[in-house]
């Protein structure tokens, strides 16, 4: 059995992280969950290895790119005999809606947790609508 | 030198021969017999393992976890990873809040790793960093072949 079957062996998705073709790249999609509330939105993302300095955020329009490299530092001499980990890099785009403020992104990441907040323009926060009688 | 973490050479050591058939069995290598410790493909945490000559690597992709929390056992040459990860999602009543995407892993978690033959359970390192838990088992000395007198 060759990487590349290893690699692509499917029904894997839901429960891996499952990899996938990106150019030449092959990258990891990583594990999130995603939250609203009334201010704003809250992404959480498993990047494990991934330290600060190789963690790029970007937003380009309405798409916003999270990327990350496991830079987890390996022992000198390594063999590798058992790998459930097999590409060191992460990626996941998302469609970022209107009335979210991307100009307002706060990024955390400790322990390989990447905490995005995404707030809401003030405009679209939700307003009661007074019905009159009348 | 990291790259060879998630790249296989070509054949396996021997010692590992129980970690191949577990591997066969998470990515479809159905019919060859599984380990009897072999798990569900996606299980918490990933591992990756490797040799040196002095030394077993093992690497957890464990994000988000107090490591003070964690326990490594070796019991019978086996190391058994085991804790729990704090859900971050808001309580189930709370209206305020939806939830949309949920896929990471909350709850308790263990795996287990049989150990070659020379490991030395004695000798085990673990620190966790950037979300990554590293143990590192030494291998005690190579014993020194010895010619056997024939009287």
């Amino acid at each position: 059995m060759s990487n590349e079957q290893l690699a692509t062996t499917p029904g894997d998705v839901k429960k891996t992280p499952a990899t996938s073709d990106s150019g030449e790249r092959r990258y990891l999609i990583p594990r999130i969950d995603v939250l609203e509330d009334e201010s704003g939105i809250t992404l959480l993302a498993d990047l494990p290895g991934v330290p600060r300095e190789s963690l790029e955020l970007k937003v380009e329009g309405d798409a916003l790119l999270v990327e990350g490299v496991v830079t987890t530092p390996m022992a000198q001499e390594l063999q590798s005999v058992y790998a459930e980990v097999r590409v060191p890099r992460y990626r996941r785009t998302f469609t970022l809606s209107r009335e979210l403020d991307a100009s307002r992104i706060e990024a955390n990441l400790k322990d390989g947790v990447l905490n995005l907040r995404i707030p809401k323009q003030e405009h679209a926060k939700p307003r009661r609508v007074e019905v009159r009688a009348g | 030198m990291f790259e060879s973490m998630f790249s296989f050479p070509g054949a396996f050591a021997g010692d590992f021969q129980r970690l191949r058939e577990e591997f066969d069995e998470l990515f479809g290598g159905y019919g060859t017999p599984g380990g009897i410790r072999s798990v569900a493909p996606g299980s918490f945490p990933a591992l990756n393992i490797g040799n040196t000559p002095r030394s077993l690597e093992i690497y957890a992709f464990a994000p988000g976890i107090d490591p003070s929390k964690v326990e490594v056992t070796i019991d019978r040459g086996v190391l058994t990873i085991a804790g729990e990860r704090a859900s971050m999602l808001p309580p189930a009543n709370d209206r305020k809040v939806s939830v949309y995407s949920r896929e990471r892993a909350s709850g308790r978690f263990q795996r287990a790793v049989s150990l070659p033959e020379d490991a030395d359970p004695a000798q085990v390192q673990a620190n966790y960093r950037d979300g990554v838990l590293h143990i590192s088992v030494a291998r005690r000395d190579a014993p020194v072949p010895t010619r056997i007198a024939i009287q």
